[in-house]
Order: C-alpha cells, then sequence, then structure tokens
C-alpha cells in the first residue's frame, strides 16, 4: 500500500508527454528582462544602472528586505534599461534589460562538471549564507526565499527533511529530468540542506508514475553511500494535490500540520528536488541560481521539451523552439495546467519559479459556460484541506468576509481540486481565491491595530 | 358534535389566555423609543444604502435625532430637500451639500470598428468569474491599459438604484444621472478606483478627464486613443489653474473649473469629456471621432424632432437636460472632437435673447433645480428647439472677459 | 499580436463529469426498473412514464422561459430524471390527467418556484407524488396485480401491496404467517417484482442493479443508501427478534414498498441532500428510522417519501451543523495553547 494523503484529491489525466525528451540547453535570446521580483516578499533593488557592462552570475540586484532574494545576472552584455516592464499578467513591475553579448562568466564559477560530494564537513551557518548570496528561492513554483526557510524561527526545531519529488502537477516533467539526469548532484545537495539544518531523517517523496526517477535515486543513494547521510525514498500514490507542502508532510510523515501554521510546526522542512540542486551548484560551484530546466509542453506543441533556460529569457522563445506557437493556440499557461497562471503576455521572461509553459488550444483552453450549483458536493469531497469550497465561493461573491474567514478560506492552498471537479463548472477557485486575499488583508489589518 | 363544541371552545379559550399573556409580555419588555426617529425615517429616502455611513435609513435617523450638531450628516440620496424636511422636524440645522453625481473616468471604448480596430483593443480574452474584483487580482486586463475599464459591471451589481448599466458594445459602464444618487457603492467596487463622485455641477455640466492611466504617454496612447497621454497641454491652457499633472495624468478639480471648456478642445486625445452642454456649432469638417463606430446613431443633429427622447431632454431645460446627453456619451464625445470654433459660435445677442425665450416659455425652470417639474409635452414640440438650444450657450465667465 | 490568448485564473483542466452526464447516468440506472416494470403490469406503463416526463420537461421549460426568463435549463436533463421518478411513484392504473398534474406539482411548485435545480430544498419527484397520495388518494392507492408474464390484468380488481397487506392483517390481530399466504409469493418473488405496487417498486434486482451502476460511476456515493437500508434492516430486525409473530421480516422490509427506490435515487438527489458524507449518513439513518415508524405505527403502509421529505427539510441544518474535517484544525487547540506557552 503506496503513502498518500488521507484527504481529498483527484486524478487528473497526467499528460507527462514530454517527460521522455532529455534536457537540452535552450540558445541565449538576443536581449533577457529580468524581473526583480521573482520571488515572495519585498522584491530585489538595483544594483546596477543602465549602460553597465554585466558577466554571467553577477549580482544585479541585493535582496530588498528580510523576505527577499538577490538577483543575479544570467547573461553577459550590457544593461539596456532598469524600468518596469509587463510581466505575464500584464501587471508591470521593475527589471533589468540585457542585450546579451557574449558568454562571459564570472570568474569565480566553477563551470567543471566534477561531482563534489562534500556535505557533512561544511559549517551550516555558511551553507545557508551561500544560499542567500546565490538568491536562492523555492523552485517548484512557490518561490520562497530558501534561507528564510532554512532558519526556524526562535523556538522551532526540524527533525525532518522532505523533498519535494512529487511533480503532481499534469504535463510538466522538469523536476523528473532533474532527478533522472543529475541525480548525484541533487542528492548531494540534499545532503547540504540535511547539514544545514542539522537533522537526520531525510526522505524524498516521489509520485509512483515516475518509476524511473524512483529507480536513479536508489541506486545513486546506495552509489554514494559513504558520503551522503541516510537518504529514504518514498513512493507516493499518485495523486493531486501531493506536491502540496501539508500534503506532502502528511502522506510522508503522517504528521499534521496545523491550520495557519507552517510545515515548521510539526517539525518539518519541505523542499523542492529543483531547488537542492541549485543549493549544490550554489555551495560547491559558487554558481548563484540564473538558469533552471523549463518543461515547454502541450497537446499541439510539436516538439514537447525539457529546456535549461537562462532566467529572463521570453517564453516565446522557448515555445519557438519547441516548434512555435501552433495555430489554435488559445492559452499559454506559465506553470501547470492546475496552479500556473494564463500568461496575457508570451514574451514574458522565465522568472525562478516557471517550472514550465503549457500551451493550450483555444477548444482546450475554453472554459464551458457556468450553470447552476446543483449541490453535488463534489467540491467537498475532493477538497484536501477539507473545506466547502462551495460555501466559500459563495460567501466571496457575496462580500461576508467573516464567515469566510471563519470557513477557513485562509487555509486554501488553491490548487483547483474543487473547480475541476465541479460538473456545473463554477469557478469556484476564482472566488474562493478572492476571498482568500480579502480575508488575508483584514486579518493583517487586525493584527496591525 | 361534542367534540367539535369542545375544540372550539378549548381554542378560545387558548387564545384569550395568549393574548392576555402577550399584553402582558409586551407592556413589561416594551422599548422606549424617541418618536422622531420614525418621523425621521419616513422622511429618509429608504434606500438602506448605507451612503450616509449608517446601516440602512433607521441607523442614520437615529443619529440624526441622537446628535444635536447634524452638520456631518447628510444623506446623498435624498440630497438638500430631504435634509431640510429632516432639520425642520428635528428643529437642526440641516446640513447643505453640494449635489454630487457618479463619473466613470475611463472612455475608452473597446467596440470593434470596421477595420477591426479598437479605441482601446483587446489583446486578450478573460475567461474567469464575471468579475472586476476576481480579475484585477489576477490581471492587468484584456487590454493593453492595465489602468482602464475591466468591464465586468462590478459597479452595475452594486448600484442600488439601477443608475448604472453596462454599454455591451463598448465594454464601458454608463451613469443615468438622473438616477445616480452618489451613494458611493460603485465607487468603492470598483477595483481599478475609476469611478469618481464629482460635484454635479450647474445645470448638469461637467468637463473632467476621463481617463486614469498613469503611464509614460507612448505607452498609454499605443494601449488606447483616448488615453491622457500626461502632454499638459490643458494645464498650459486653463486659465483658472484647475488643472494638476500627477504622474502623466491630469485631473481638473471641480471647484475650479469655470466649464470654460478650452481644455476639452485643447486635449490631442479627446481624454477631457464635457458632458451637459448642448451640441456646439456643426463643424463642417469630417468626422473624426475615434468613438463614432460604436453607435450606429448619427451624431449630426443631436436635437432633431425625430427624436423624442432627445427633444424631451433637450426641452426641459436645465434639469433633465443632460440626460439624453450623458446616456449617450458617443453622441456627446464626438460633438467634442468636431466642433472646433468654440468660442467664435456665441453671440452674445443670440444669448441674451435666447434667455428671455427661456424664462418666458417655463419660468420656474430656471430657478428650480428640483426635478419633479417635468414640462407639459406640449412645451417639448420642436418649434421651441432651436431656442432652447441657444439657451445653452449662456456665456461661462471666460467669454465675458 | 497575431494571437489573441485566453488568460484565466487556475484551474485550466477540468473533469469531463457536467450536470447533462450525472443525469444521463441516473437514467441509464433506471432504465432496467422500467424494463421489469413494463414487464409486469404492460404498456400502461410507458405510457404513464413518457408522458411524466413529457410533462415535466415542458413545464420546466415554459417557466423557464417565461417566468424565470433565464436560458433554457431542460437540456441537463434533470427534469428527465424527475419524470422519470415521479412515474415510479405512480401506479400504473392512475388516470393520465392525474399524472399531469403530478407533474406540474413536482417541478412547478416542487422545483422551479425555489428558482430551479440546485436550489429546491424537497426532491420535486416525491413533492409531486405525495400531493397526489394526499389529494387522490383512491387513485394513488389502487393497483393492478402484477402479472408474472405482463399479460396486462390492468383493469382486473386492484390489488393490495405487500405493505398495505401487512399493515391490513397485522392491525387486524393477524399473524406473520397470514400475511405470507394471503400475499402468496415468496422473498424471491418479491425481489424479482411478482407484485403489486408503484411502477418502480415492483423490481427489486432491477433497482437494485441501477444502484450498482450509479455507485460504479461515482454518481452516488455509498453513505446515504446504506445509512438507509441499514437502519431499516437494523431497527426491522429488533422487533423481529423480539416478535416474529407480529412483525414482518428485515428482508420483507426492504423488498418492498419503495425502500431501494428511495435508498438508491430519492435519497441520493444531490440538491436534497447534505453536502458532507458524515452528513449523509445522518440523513440516512434519519431516513430509515421514520420510514419504519409510518410502516408500523403511522397511518400509512408505506412512509418511504414522507421520511425523505422530513429528512430534507432537515438538511440545511444538518450542512450547517455537519462540516467536512478540516485538515489540521484539530490540532488547533493544542497548538494555540503551546503557542500561548
Amino acid at each position: 500500500m503506496l503513502k498518500s494523503f488521507p484527504k481529498g484529491g483527484i486524478h487528473p489525466p497526467d499528460n507527462k508527454i514530454s517527460a521522455g525528451a532529455a534536457t537540452s540547453v535552450l540558445p541565449l535570446p538576443a536581449t533577457v528582462t529580468v524581473p526583480l521580483s521573482q520571488h515572495i516578499g519585498a522584491p530585489a533593488v538595483a544594483e546596477v544602472v543602465k549602460g553597465d557592462n554585466v558577466l554571467v552570475g553577477q549580482l544585479i540586484a541585493k535582496p530588498g528586505g528580510f523576505v527577499s532574494a538577490a538577483i543575479h545576472s544570467p547573461v553577459s552584455g550590457t544593461v539596456l534599461a532598469v524600468e518596469p516592464v509587463a510581466g505575464a499578467s500584464g501587471v508591470k513591475g521593475m527589471a533589468v534589460t540585457i542585450r546579451v553579448d557574449g558568454d562571459e562568466w564570472e570568474t569565480s564559477i566553477d563551470r567543471s562538471t566534477t561531482l563534489v560530494t562534500d556535505c557533512g564537513q561544511m559549517d551550516p551557518s555558511a551553507i545557508i549564507a551561500k544560499i542567500a548570496a546565490a538568491g536562492i528561492v523555492g523552485m517548484g513554483g512557490a518561490t520562497f526565499p530558501t534561507q528564510v526557510k532554512l532558519s526556524p524561527p526562535p523556538g522551532k526545531k526540524a527533525d525532518t527533511l522532505i523533498i519535494n519529488g512529487v511533480e503532481c502537477e499534469p504535463y510538466l516533467t522538469s523536476d523528473h529530468r532533474v532527478m533522472l539526469e543529475r541525480t548525484a548532484e541533487t542528492l548531494v545537495g540534499v545532503g547540504l540542506l540535511a547539514r544545514a539544518l542539522g537533522v537526520s531523517n531525510i526522505y524524498i517523496g516521489v509520485e509512483n508514475n515516475k518509476p524511473d526517477a524512483i529507480e536513479a535515486l536508489r541506486r545513486t543513494v546506495g552509489d554514494l553511500v559513504r558520503f551522503l547521510p541516510p537518504i529514504e525514498i518514498v513512493p507516493l500514490k499518485v495523486q493531486y494535490p501531493q506536491g502540496g507542502e501539508k500534503q506532502l508532510v502528511k502522506a510522508v510523515t503522517g504528521r499534521e500540520v496545523p491550520s495557519g501554521a507552517l510545515p515548521i510546526e510539526v517539525g518539518c522542512v519541505v523542499q523542492n528536488v529543483g531547488t537542492a540542486l541549485a543549493i549544490y551548484e550554489a555551495v560547491h560551484k559558487n554558481k548563484p541560481l540564473i538558469e533552471r530546466v523549463v518543461t515547454v509542453t502541450g497537446k499541439g506543441i510539436a516538439r514537447p521539451s525539457n529546456f535549461l533556460v537562462r532566467m529572463g529569457t521570453p517564453v516565446s522563445a522557448l515555445i519557438e523552439a519547441a516548434g512555435g506557437l501552433p495555430q489554435d493556440a488559445g492559452k499559454v499557461i506559465g506553470g501547470g495546467p492546475m496552479m500556473g497562471r494564463a500568461m496575457s503576455n508570451i514574451d514574458a521572461p522565465v522568472t525562478k519559479g516557471t517550472s514550465g509553459i503549457v500551451v493550450m488550444s483555444g477548444r482546450e483552453a475554453a472554459r464551458r459556460t457556468e450553470t447552476d450549483c446543483i449541490k453535488c458536493g463534489g467540491c467537498v469531497t475532493v477538497c484536501p484541506m477539507g473545506l466547502e469550497p462551495y460555501l466559500l465561493a459563495r460567501l466571496a461573491q457575496k462580500q461576508r468576509w467573516d464567515e469566510s474567514e471563519a470557513g477557513g478560506v485562509t487555509d486554501c492552498i488553491e490548487c483547483g481540486s474543487c473547480s475541476y471537479t465541479c460538473p456545473a463548472r463554477v469557478p469556484l477557485l476564482d472566488w474562493i481565491r478572492l476571498g482568500k486575499a480579502e480575508v488575508g488583508r483584514i486579518i493583517r489589518a487586525r493584527l496591525n491595530c | 358534535m361534542s367534540v367539535l363544541l369542545y375544540t372550539v371552545l378549548t381554542l378560545c379559550a387558548l387564545g384569550i389566555v395568549l393574548a392576555v399573556v402577550l399584553y402582558f409580555v409586551a407592556q413589561k419588555f416594551r422599548v422606549e423609543e424617541d418618536p422622531r426617529i420614525d418621523d425621521a425615517e419616513a422622511i429618509l429616502p429608504g434606500a438602506n444604502c448605507g451612503a450616509c455611513g449608517y446601516p440602512g435609513c433607521r441607523g442614520m435617523a437615529e443619529a440624526l435625532v441622537k446628535n444635536d450638531d447634524i452638520s456631518a450628516l447628510y444623506c446623498p440620496v435624498g440630497g438638500a430637500t430631504t435634509m431640510k424636511a429632516v432639520g425642520e422636524l428635528l428643529g437642526k440645522t440641516a446640513p447643505e451639500r453640494e449635489p454630487e453625481v457618479a463619473v466613470v473616468r475611463c472612455a475608452g471604448s473597446c467596440a470593434l470598428r470596421g477595420d477591426g480596430t479598437a479605441v482601446r483593443a483587446r489583446l486578450n480574452r478573460f475567461d474567469g468569474a464575471r468579475s472586476c474584483a476576481v480579475e484585477a487580482a489576477t490581471y492587468a486586463g484584456e487590454t493593453g491599459c492595465s489602468f482602464g475599464c475591466l468591464g465586468n459591471g462590478d459597479c452595475v451589481a452594486v448600484c442600488a438604484f439601477d443608475a448604472i448599466r453596462m454599454n455591451p458594445a463598448t465594454g464601458l459602464p454608463e451613469v443615468d444621472q438622473d438616477k445616480c444618487t452618489a451613494c458611493g457603492k460603485c465607487v468603492v467596487a470598483c477595483p481599478k478606483r475609476i469611478i469618481e463622485l464629482r460635484r454635479k455641477g450647474p445645470k448638469s455640466r461637467r468637463v473632467f478627464v476621463s481617463c486614469v492611466n498613469k503611464d509614460k504617454g507612448g505607452v498609454a496612447r499605443k494601449a488606447c486613443e483616448v488615453a491622457c497621454i500626461g502632454c499638459g497641454k490643458c494645464v498650459k491652457v486653463c486659465a483658472f489653474e484647475a488643472i494638476t499633472m500627477d504622474s502623466n495624468l491630469a485631473y481638473i478639480d471641480p471647484v475650479k473649473c469655470k466649464l470654460c471648456r478650452k481644455c476639452v478642445t485643447e486635449c490631442p486625445t479627446g481624454a477631457i469629456i464635457e458632458t451637459g452642454f448642448p451640441p456646439r456649432k456643426e463643424a463642417p469638417a469630417a468626422p473624426v471621432s475615434p468613438a463614432a463606430s460604436a453607435s450606429p446613431a448619427s451624431p449630426a443633429s443631436p436635437a432633431s424632432p425625430s427624436n423624442p427622447a432627445t427633444v424631451q431632454a433637450e426641452a426641459t431645460p436645465l434639469v433633465k437636460a443632460t440626460s439624453a446627453a450623458e446616456t449617450k456619451p458617443v453622441a456627446e464625445k464626438t460633438s467634442v472632437a468636431e466642433a472646433k470654433p468654440l468660442t467664435e459660435a456665441m453671440p452674445a445677442t443670440e444669448t441674451a435673447s435666447a434667455a428671455e425665450i427661456t424664462s418666458a416659455a417655463e419660468p420656474s425652470a430656471s430657478t428650480s433645480t428640483s426635478v419633479a417639474e417635468t414640462p407639459t409635452p406640449t412645451s417639448a414640440t420642436a418649434p421651441t428647439i432651436p431656442t432652447i438650444e441657444a439657451t445653452f450657450e449662456t456665456p461661462t465667465p471666460t467669454e465675458k472677459e | 499580436m497575431e494571437h489573441k490568448l485566453t488568460i484565466s485564473p487556475s484551474p485550466h483542466v477540468f473533469t469531463g463529469r457536467s450536470t447533462r452526464g450525472i443525469m444521463g447516468d441516473v437514467l441509464i440506472a433506471l432504465a432496467p426498473a422500467l424494463v421489469v416494470s413494463a414487464w409486469v403490469f404492460g404498456a400502461q406503463v410507458l405510457a404513464v412514464t413518457v408522458l411524466s416526463v413529457a410533462c415535466c420537461v415542458v413545464f420546466e421549460w415554459l417557466i423557464q422561459k417565461f417566468l424565470i426568463k433565464g436560458p433554457a435549463t431542460v437540456g441537463n436533463l434533470s427534469a428527465v430524471v424527475t419524470g422519470v421518478l415521479l412515474a415510479f411513484n405512480l401506479p400504473s392504473s392512475i388516470p393520465l390527467w392525474l399524472v399531469i398534474l403530478g407533474a406540474f406539482i413536482a417541478v412547478g411548485v416542487g422545483k422551479m418556484t425555489f428558482g430551479g435545480l440546485g436550489k429546491n430544498p424537497f426532491n420535486p419527484a416525491l413533492v409531486g407524488r405525495v400531493f397526489l397520495l394526499i389529494a387522490y388518494p383512491v387513485q394513488m392507492t389502487s393497483f393492478p396485480t402484477a402479472t408474472a408474464a405482463g399479460a396486462g390484468m390492468l383493469d382486473a380488481a386492484t390489488g393490495a401491496t405487500p405493505l398495505s397487506l401487512a399493515k391490513g392483517i397485522l392491525k387486524g390481530g393477524g399473524s406473520v404467517a397470514d400475511v405470507m399466504t394471503q400475499m402468496g409469493i415468496s422473498d424471491l418473488g418479491l425481489a424479482i417484482g411478482q407484485h403489486s405496487g408503484s411502477l418502480g417498486e415492483v423490481a427489486a434486482i432491477a433497482l437494485i442493479l441501477g444502484g450498482l451502476y450509479l455507485l460504479a460511476r461515482r454518481v452516488i456515493t455509498w453513505h446515504i443508501p446504506v445509512a438507509v437500508l441499514g437502519t431499516m434492516a437494523v431497527f426491522s430486525a429488533i422487533l423481529w427478534g423480539a416478535n416474529p409473530e407480529s412483525y414482518m421480516s428485515p428482508l420483507f422490509h426492504l423488498l418492498t414498498g419503495g425502500a431501494l427506490l428511495g435508498a438508491f435515487f430519492m435519497a441520493t438527489d444531490y440538491s436534497t441532500s447534505p453536502m458532507t458524507r458524515k452528513g449523509g449518513i445522518i440523513f440516512g439513518v434519519g431516513i430509515g428510522l421514520i420510514t419504519i415508524i409510518i410502516r408500523l405505527w403511522g397511518a400509512y403502509p408505506e412512509g418511504m417519501s414522507f421520511a425523505i421529505l422530513i429528512m430534507n427539510a432537515v438538511v440545511p441544518l444538518i450542512d450547517k451543523y455537519v462540516k467536512p474535517q478540516r485538515f489540521g484544525v484539530a490540532n488547533r487547540a493544542s497548538s494555540a495553547a503551546s503557542a500561548k506557552k
């Protein structure tokens, strides 16, 4: 009996059509646009001005606060502008635009592929400092600055590290490819994470639809057994949203993160496999977070691919490399189809949190007409947080925020299972998200006064 | 038979006993309340819209009765008449306020013209829940303008007076100023803060910047043909320093504005809109209005007798005058774009005679501001139109100078 | 911009499930019972069913178009389901004008007055049936005798349903054995439909088949049917165990009357049942209890319709107080306490 989270969940068709495509390096674009807010928290503050020459890996923006992350130039060339640029949703944000000129790297970066296996000797605080300096954020999509997550608040102590290799989103395969192709580096990164946190229980959760990744991880753990702390690979039953932090903690350890709290409350820290790889590169190769694996896929895409892409590359360049935007393209999603956001502007850049680009045809993308709720209770059944989506959506529509708060709207993880399952096509999550934002604002205002 | 009798008797007895109990309970638990609260509530409009800041008219009535100084309390729905009546009832000085009306500060019609372009072209199609709040939380909008109207009608949904409607062609809301009570619900509901409560203005005439775009001129212009591009021409041309420029966006102070309309002619994009003015003298220029295609109606003769609504409105001087114009901003904008030689078009003699004629025709209209005084249908006949049209061209202070 | 892209918040994929598909599944599940019923009672069954469905659809369409003035909703097939269920609750010998009246009450009063599908608090088909039962008791309780081969004995003298037979005999001081002799059929006969009754009640096996189909298609969950039938079985078993002479066996109760039809098709109606599974069990237990109470001590021989309608009224209360177990909330009190320390 495979482990999974016990409550709710759905089984959307996984459509992992790019799973077999080996990661290829995308050629450098002519210009890159690097947003200064690629993470949760305060935007970074630009360190360069128009006309500056920059090298690959050079710091171009320093963290703008405690919860923030540094940003490094993904290319070498000349800074064309530091000004607001419309992002994927059309909302403008500060960004550094760089014209690419050659590929000159900072000399401190070790570009060799030699595996450095040390992970038990380093000082934990040195590891965290290197992570912070490299501007690493959670690469599963949440983009929470990693150094903050590795520094538990006073009084809290982590005893378990869970590495998220679940990749429960349909279509996406970037984590899968990382686990297959960069297995050893990722595992050393996991070791570094465990060292930084000082924990000895280490799990890697992988859904059972990636048997090759489970096999590769198990084999490499065996190969590197002399260097690594003991790591347990946990195959999980395929069920969305297994990759949600709270669901993963529950599935792997059986512990239930209390409502309103973070996994550290029950002694757990969850990190994505992509983050582990970035940590390995930052600590042992001095390489800041300037590139990542991005899946470009969709039923109309000629060559569903996984690309190693420099941050700031326009999404349109990735789609072009995968065979171009199909004639009938109706929607381009940044991220997976369950939690990703449809892009209004495909020239928007790849950022630290871009795990994939899914292109859907117009027919596939169109939502069907909303009809009246038939009270089937499907949304209640599938909600992994045990909420009542139909009720929360109605309360948000009527702007009844007190009742929304009592109904636990802030617990919603926005996984979209309710909207997915609704036979009447009520856009439940659209409304619930509104309620969550509004109630969050009310709670913050209450705390401040 | 006896069963029936007993049943009836029992029920009667029960009824009497309970009635006595209820009577004493009602006496015992009676809540003493100032009877004037009921009276004041009766005067208030009863819309329970909350525009006064109190939960419903009852709350407002209580506040009016309790507070000795009621100058801070105002019912925008009932307006001056209601407040005066309440003041008389309670023997307190009723506050006076300038009547206000909601204006939509976005004129970027998304309606497609013959050549497939639009004043403000849609670049994407939003397919989420039909709510501006939902859309604004995720996206900048369907068009290139991240400030403009989203067109899902949150303002329409909150309006308790049916005073705001969505124009499906343009994707913009339109305010019926006769129904609008300036309660301010739509102002709060709009996530883009496009709707503003503005002084209704003398004879409902207003001049305002119908745009809230703070982008640089080029960016704004690219997204929308009628955007304010922050060029500052209006600021220069205004003789009353009523126009200020903040982050590439002009704003006309309704208090300082003397309605001279120079800025309207000066604005290169047509972002400044005038309402409530009569159509300017026809200019022979070809129609260049960007919004012309939005309405099939010909803007050539707004006061044509063939259009009864317009006639009615035009012939109801000063009060109703703008309703037709207000609900047809398209026609109005056309007039804005077409009428260039504004100042020359007003000979003083014509103005004077027109004033005489008007006062003769409708003596009460020039003094009263009450909407209730609708003229008889006979006054709305065609022959009166030219004179009344002239009436509107009363010189404003600038023109005198 | 050459491509006009659609933008929307997540999610971007959806199940193939639709209201129409769900209703279609219910209709498929009802088909075997209809076939058996037609075989037992003859062609009149089809006439009643077709008329009932047609009236329900027409009334819904008219009301939606002219009174509610909303988009047409008959395409979701819910009116068809209501029509079939209403027919299943009528005797096949019912005058056809009563079918029309019942359909009007079911759709017009039971459903559309509340705004249509999803907003009605009471099961529309049962509203129609109970109205007819109270207003026209004679027509509604005159059942044709079942004939094994459906040889059309519709004009024959009316037969008593097993439940009314049992009630009559047991009330009159007779014993269970008397009932069995009078009825003249075995439990097996009950299961395959050799007794008189409403259209949809006769074929226990066909109904179970349909119910299993709904379970397999995940249109319904096991909670409500199991709670209803389980409660009925346990309750009647206790009484039967105490005094098998004057109480019918649990199997008799499960196979007769509207027990199976109600448990699988009527009580599970989405709009009128609780949203949570826990709530569904409470709802089902309530139906089971009330049904047996009415059957044994009430004025009517059968209590399923009343039981469901009574519990329908309780559903909003159940939904208010029976909430799903929220993730991480059981721990909240202790974590809040530890946070305070």
